[in-house]
């Protein structure tokens, strides 16, 4: 009797499979957001400068609600841009 | 006992001891009115992200304080709109996360080692070193 390991695939069966998203405050124990550190907030805005959905990040409610006032603080004090055309 | 942090941006037309005496004058205040200062980081020169009042840089200040009087902010920031100096600021209150990762921060321990902060630290030293090494060889050149 073949187990499962044995069978072999013609096409390898994770293609096209999407990876599981996480959220990243969760998993690695991060709790404060620093609003003066625009590397970090970076990953969470688009190259016009704006949010980034929660279905597109991954992070949870409450972190992502944390991050958007984290970047709103960052913009009144000119270390993030409200409007801009090619920021990454 | 709430611990806060106040943010300015001073105005960097100002010559180098104007600014630090705007920015000595809120340390003052904010200790003569019986609040405890936790930390005072200057943050430097900075690029701003979009110009405000025509100037296109800024000098960063950041204040933490312990206090335990609510009608000191209000006035606070009363004399920071009022001061042409200041071209922007913000109070934040800290949570206790906020506290922990300031205090982190202050001892290094938040941030990966060889990061974009500590590489442009250093880039900066080797520019002085660069800029102070030329001088002393032709004083030294003159003498012979």
């Amino acid at each position: 009797m073949a187990s499962r390991e044995d069978i072999k695939f013609l096409n390898n069966p994770n293609i096209g499979k999407q990876r599981k998203k996480y959220c990243r405050f969760r998993k690695f124990g991060i709790k404060y957001i620093d609003y003066k550190d625009p590397d970090f907030l970076l990953q969470f805005i688009n190259p016009q400068g704006k949010v980034l959905p929660r279905r597109i990040t991954g992070n949870s409610l409450k972190y992502q609600k944390k991050i958007a006032v984290a970047i709103k603080r960052a913009r009144h004090l000119a270390i993030l841009p409200f409007v801009a055309d090619n920021m990454k | 006992m709430r611990q806060y942090e106040v943010n300015f941006i001073v105005d960097p037309v100002l010559s180098g001891d104007e600014i630090k005496e705007a920015a000595q004058t809120y340390v003052n205040l904010i200790q003569e009115s019986g609040n405890k200062i936790v930390n005072v980081d200057e943050m430097g020169l900075r690029q701003l992200a979009y110009p405000i009042k025509k100037r296109t840089t800024g000098m960063y200040y950041c204040v933490e304080y312990q206090n335990e009087n609510p009608e000191f902010i209000p006035k606070m920031e009363l004399a920071l709109r009022r001061d042409e100096r200041i071209m922007r600021f913000l109070t934040v209150k800290l949570d206790r996360h906020g506290v922990e990762y300031n205090d982190k921060k202050r001892k290094g321990l938040i941030g990966k080692k060889g990061g974009k902060q500590e590489k442009l630290k250093e880039e900066i030293k080797e520019v002085k070193k660069k800029a102070t090494a030329p001088v002393a060889k032709s004083v030294k050149s003159e003498e012979e």
